[in-house]
């Protein structure tokens, strides 16, 4: 027998509340590498566990959103920090999940911690773009503030890093919390960012991950009242539609990709953040 | 006293005389058609329904009602007019005909004041102070943005969506065709409109000012008839965009027929909002504030101030002089120009609105009812606060659009936001408060799209206006409303 | 500082609302609470600062949809006849002459020879030199004799020489006294000052109904003309009075709302029943109406008597006359059918 090390292999769990739980069910499935290699056995998480995993990012919520635009910055901007230390584990992960070359995954991870960065600047300037005062015509003093439509359910992103990073991260920066499914075959990207929330400073439950069987959580999510928002486009055009219907149950904001559409990123920002607008009179 | 004194100390007393405005002025024809493709014409089954005067039942004028035939026959002058016309026409020439629209609102606002007050019921003073000022108001503010649409903050030369579908409630007909028709004109759609089946009659006089503007034939067309015309609207597969305001269970379902398909939304729903009082709250202004937060148009208002949350320590001052106030309101002839509160808009509406009251009572709130005379004929309903509501009560739920206001009690700043938070809706919400950090603390908590500080009920072209949650989503109004008709 | 005992006529308002349930079950909800006696100026500050704020936008709004009130056919010319029976009808110049005097007390007690069920005016109200002057012509008319006091319109004199002031108009025979507040004293704090003139001043009148003019136009926010307003009140005003005519802004709806809403409030608080009076610019039949209409909805029939509700006004009488004469004969009529004073 080689003397060589064995290598101690890492348990891919849920990430729900700031904990890493295993699914309440104990059901885990068998996630392989592109070229079909065991990857590990990751965490089937079940309908409840999305229950769980909706509950925490509600009563997460008017923290995160309370923080300053300052302080939430800060917090997304460590992810950036703890992303670039662990790059080359995700850079590995990306490779192995997406079936790409390493200098490719590398690539991906650069650009997915550069987009975190992008989005760590947007907190303390989105109300600054989306919002603004109204001249309206009376004694009032009238503005409008983008906040947060609440929590924002994202379904399986299978770009494994980059989607992912997209999709949860332009409903954080404007003060929503979420619950992400990941990409069903590709989670552990994913799963290993979720750990890095830990170090960084985000208050549990502002970002929940289940792992599993995406046609089994996604209408869990899709349906649940309590959930604000949906992000669609990790799913097929059919399986869309499907979770599309199932969110206008509670008149869901939904987010969906568009033909032709080069850079989502902006629309992103809009899709979940509602614009309030005060009125205060004017007089001595 | 001195005997001087004495003579002059006889009590006087000040009835109104009726001052009706004449409603000879609206000019109604007996019948309309439908406006497609510039012109007035039949419905395809010739089907007309007759729209009423709610204040005393008679008919005002049949209206035609259209079906799938004659809606894809306004899609398709609308997308015609799109393909040809509308989306070569340059933002500035847009923008002239918004104006030119915007002026002959106001040339004709004594005419469309009365149309609306007749087909509708509200009050005249309420047609012709807010409705129809601030129908022209909307046209002018977006007619501005026409040529502008590239400073609007959505990068550069945003396109319009298409074809949009529009679908209004009846609580302000005029006012919604203008928020709904306005930005998408700005933005270059071009719009099938319906109208609410009880409320038909000011967009078809809208429909001569767009003739008399010499707004391009297809641009816009009104679709008159009941839910079946607006489902046909919904479902018509050339149609790029659909915005609705009314109830939350239409817009649910609209949206579940929409949600697999290309069709932009934007929905504007119901609210239950809650009007908070605190103990140091104006009190003279607040009594106001809540009465037009609930009596305004009837209570018929997405937005009204339905929820009544008062601070303990004046919850019995407040009530007090609240229901005081309340038997002051002049409930009678919409037309008349000292009324404040008119006639429900239909039989149905005051059938609902009686429901939910009775259920007020059997769940044990305390009903105040002003001891107004009501007339004999027509729908009314008598403006009414209901004290001692619980959280749980239905009156204190759901949403009743009618001159019920619930009155609940809270002690700490906390508590009303999470009183007031507690709905499903999120549409508007009031804050009485002479203390300004307070009031920001709690206005930034409310899940509300629109929060009025120490006024309510306001409404301006430049400020946005839309709800969270089961309100809706999307905004009119300010440059937030071109959003809802750009491919942005 | 003076105490005076208000708050011995404690008396609970007990009417009824008149509000009733579909059931017809009536409600009573009655304030409770009396008007306390002021001991210091410290007591006085504390009542004052539990006073409800105004909000002037809300204030102005309230003024200004009441005032889109149509108001026509019997209502106008009963609303005509009652403001002329409210009107103090004014002259305070520098160049008064009795002879001006003699002129306006005739049109006072009949304010159209021609028509005697016109009713006469409330008053006369004139300087304290042409008191006596005033009393003789009208004689034993209901027409009652008020007078400017208190160094009026400044008020800048001492107390001593303000109370001088006002025994002389009350012995030459005026009826009624208009007393100005020290503005100096408020604006800087100093209200007890202000309190006690009032109260000094009450004392001096006598029999004499005693006005309080606030001069809110140099008080300028709603919040000091209410704090203003329940000072006088709680220093025995019969009235309160907005304006003395003499300086640039004069009564306004918004003011004269928020002293209605002043003196409901008083009443309501065991106090007694003060009346108020709008003066200065009031000139035409449409802003007579106006600010009756505002009685009406804000204190109602308690206040539409020349007992509680007063015009301070000059030419507002013949715009009265005019528009009567034009709603009975349903032409407009010229000016010069009325005399100038």
């Amino acid at each position: 027998m080689s003397d060589a090390r064995l290598d101690v292999r890492k348990t891919y769990k849920l990430l729900i509340n700031g904990a890493y739980p295993r699914s309440e069910s104990g059901r885990s499935y068998e996630v392989t590498s592109a070229k079909g290699a065991f990857l590990a056995n990751v965490a089937q998480g079940s309908r409840k566990d999305v229950r769980d995993a909706v509950s925490a990012a509600r009563a997460a919520q008017a923290k995160w959103w309370n923080a300053t635009a300052y302080n939430r910055g800060q917090v997304i901007y460590r992810l950036a920090e703890m992303a670039e230390s662990r790059r080359d584990e995700l850079a590995e992960h990306v490779a192995l999940a997406e079936g790409v070359n390493v200098r490719t995954s590398q690539k991906k991870v650069s650009a997915s911690i550069d987009r975190i960065v992008w989005y760590a600047g947007w907190t303390d300037k989105v109300a600054q773009v989306l919002g603004g005062t109204n001249p309206v015509a009376g004694p009032f003093f009238n503005f409008s503030i983008p906040v947060p439509s609440g929590v924002v359910g994202v379904v399986g992103v299978q770009e494994s890093l980059e989607g992912f990073v997209e999709a949860i991260m332009a409903p954080l920066c404007v003060g929503n919390t979420v619950v992400a499914l990941a990409s069903e075959t590709r989670p552990t990207p994913a799963v290993l960012l979720g750990e890095m929330t830990s170090a960084s400073d985000f208050p549990a439950g502002v970002l929940n991950i289940v792992t599993g069987l995406t046609s089994e959580l996604a209408p869990v999510l899709a349906a649940h009242e309590d959930v604000d928002g949906l992000d669609i486009c990790g799913v097929t055009r059919d399986a869309a539609d499907e979770l599309a219907v199932l969110g206008a149950g509670s008149i869901k904001r939904v987010f969906r990709p568009r033909e032709n559409e080069t850079d989502s990123s902006l629309r992103r920002l809009r899709a979940f953040v509602e614009t309030s607008t005060v009125w205060h009179t004017i007089g001595q | 006293m001195s005997d001087r004194q004495l003579a002059n100390s006889q009590l006087g007393s000040l009835e109104y005389d009726p001052a009706p405005e004449s409603a000879a002025i609206a000019k109604l024809k007996p019948s309309y058609g439908l406006f497609i493709d510039g012109e007035f014409s039949d419905a395809a089954s010739h089907g007309q329904f007759a729209t009423i005067n709610p204040a005393n039942e008679e008919t005002l004028s049949m209206v035609a009602q259209a079906n799938a035939v004659d809606v894809d026959r306004a899609v398709v002058s609308a997308r015609h007019a799109y393909d040809k016309v509308w989306s070569k026409t340059t933002g500035a020439q847009r923008s002239k005909y918004l104006f030119r629209i915007a002026r002959l609102i106001q040339e004709r606002s004594r005419e469309l004041a009365v149309v609306e007050t007749l087909d509708n019921g509200k009050p005249i003073r309420e047609s012709r102070d807010v409705d129809i000022p601030l129908a022209a108001a909307h046209f002018f503010y977006y007619a501005g943005w026409a040529d502008k649409l590239d400073h609007a903050g959505f990068g550069p030369n945003p396109k319009p969506l298409g074809v949009a579908g529009q679908i209004i409630p009846w609580n302000f007909p005029l006012l919604m065709a203008a928020w709904k028709l306005a930005p998408a004109l700005a933005a270059g759609n071009t719009c099938v409109l319906k109208p609410a089946e009880t409320t038909p009659l000011s967009a078809l006089v809208l429909a001569e000012i767009l003739q008399q503007a010499e707004l391009p034939l297809g641009v816009v067309n009104i679709v008159t008839g009941d839910g079946s015309t607006g489902a046909a609207l919904v479902d018509h597969p050339d149609v790029d965009k659909i915005a609705f305001t009314g109830s939350t269970e239409v817009g649910r379902m609209i949206q579940q027929r929409t949600a697999a398909s290309h069709k932009h939304l934007t929905l504007e729903l119901g609210g239950k909002g809650a009007n908070i009082v605190f103990d140091d709250a104006p009190i003279d202004e607040m009594i106001e504030g809540i009465i037009d937060g609930i009596f305004f148009n009837q209570g018929h208002v997405c937005c009204a101030g339905s929820r009544l949350l008062v601070q303990e320590s004046v919850a019995d001052e407040v009530l007090r002089r609240l229901v005081r106030r309340v038997e002051q309101l002049r409930v009678g002839d919409p037309l008349d120009k000292n009324t404040d509160v008119g006639a429900i808009n239909s039989a149905a509406q005051l059938l609902r609105i009686r429901e939910l009251t009775a259920f007020g009572e059997s769940e044990g709130a305390t009903r105040y009812t002003s001891s107004c005379e009501l007339p004999q004929k027509g729908y009314w309903f008598a403006p009414t606060v209901f004290a001692d509501v619980a959280q749980s009560h239905r009156i204190a739920r759901e949403e009743i659009f009618g001159p019920v206001l619930s009155v609940l009690t809270f002690r700490t700043p906390e508590e009303a936001v999470a009183k007031a938070n507690n709905t499903n809706y999120g549409l508007a919400c009031g804050i009485w408060s002479e203390k300004g950090s307070r009031t920001l603390w709690v206005a930034e908590r409310l899940r509300a799209g629109v929060i009025w500080a120490n006024t309510y009920n306001r409404f301006d072209p430049t400020s946005p206006f839309g709800g969270m949650r089961e309100s809706g989503f999307g905004r009119e109004g300010g440059r937030h409303g071109l959003e809802a008709y750009l491919n942005v | 500082m003076a105490a005076r005992g208000v708050a011995s006529v404690v008396q609970v308002s007990t009417a009824p609302l008149r509000l009733v349930t579909e059931q017809d079950r009536s409600v009573q909800i009655a304030a409770t609470i009396a008007v306390p006696t002021i001991e210091s100026e410290a007591q006085l500050k504390a009542l004052l600062t539990s006073l409800s704020g105004v909000d002037a936008v809300g204030a102005d709004a309230r003024a200004a949809k009441l005032s889109t009130r149509s108001i026509k056919k019997s209502t106008k010319l009963a609303a005509i006849e009652m403001a002329i029976s409210m009107v103090d009808l004014t002259t305070l110049e520098g160049a008064d002459t009795p002879g001006r005097v003699t002129s306006l007390c005739t049109k006072a007690m009949r304010p159209d020879p021609r028509d005697l069920t016109i009713p006469s005016v409330a008053a006369v109200c004139v300087y304290p030199d042409l008191v006596a002057h005033a009393r003789s012509v009208l004689g034993s008319s209901p027409v009652a004799v008020a007078s400017v006091a208190t160094s009026f319109p400044s008020g800048r004199a001492s107390l001593k020489v303000k109370l001088m002031d006002v025994r002389d108009a009350v012995s030459a025979g005026a009826d009624e006294i208009d007393m100005v507040i020290d503005r100096g004293a408020f604006l800087s704090g100093r209200i007890g000052q202000v309190f006690d003139e009032v109260v000094a001043v009450k004392e001096a009148c006598g029999e004499a109904h005693l006005k309080v003019i606030l001069e809110t136009g140099e008080l300028v926010t709603y919040d000091n003309v209410r704090r203003a307003s329940w000072i006088a009140m709680l220093g025995g005003a019969d009235f309160i009075k907005t304006s003395t005519g003499k300086v640039t802004v004069n009564a306004t709806l918004p003011v004269a709302l928020v002293m209605l809403e002043a003196v409901r409030d008083f009443a309501e608080t065991a106090g007694p029943t003060v009346g108020v009076k709008v003066a200065g610019g009031i000139r035409t039949t449409k802003d007579a109406i106006r600010y009756l209409v505002l009685v009406n909805e804000t204190v109602g029939s308690t206040w539409l008597t020349p007992n509680k509700f007063r015009f301070g006004a000059s030419s507002l009488l013949n715009d009265l006359l005019m528009q009567r004469l034009k709603q009975q004969r349903g032409t407009y009529v010229r000016a010069d059918e009325f005399s100038a004073d």
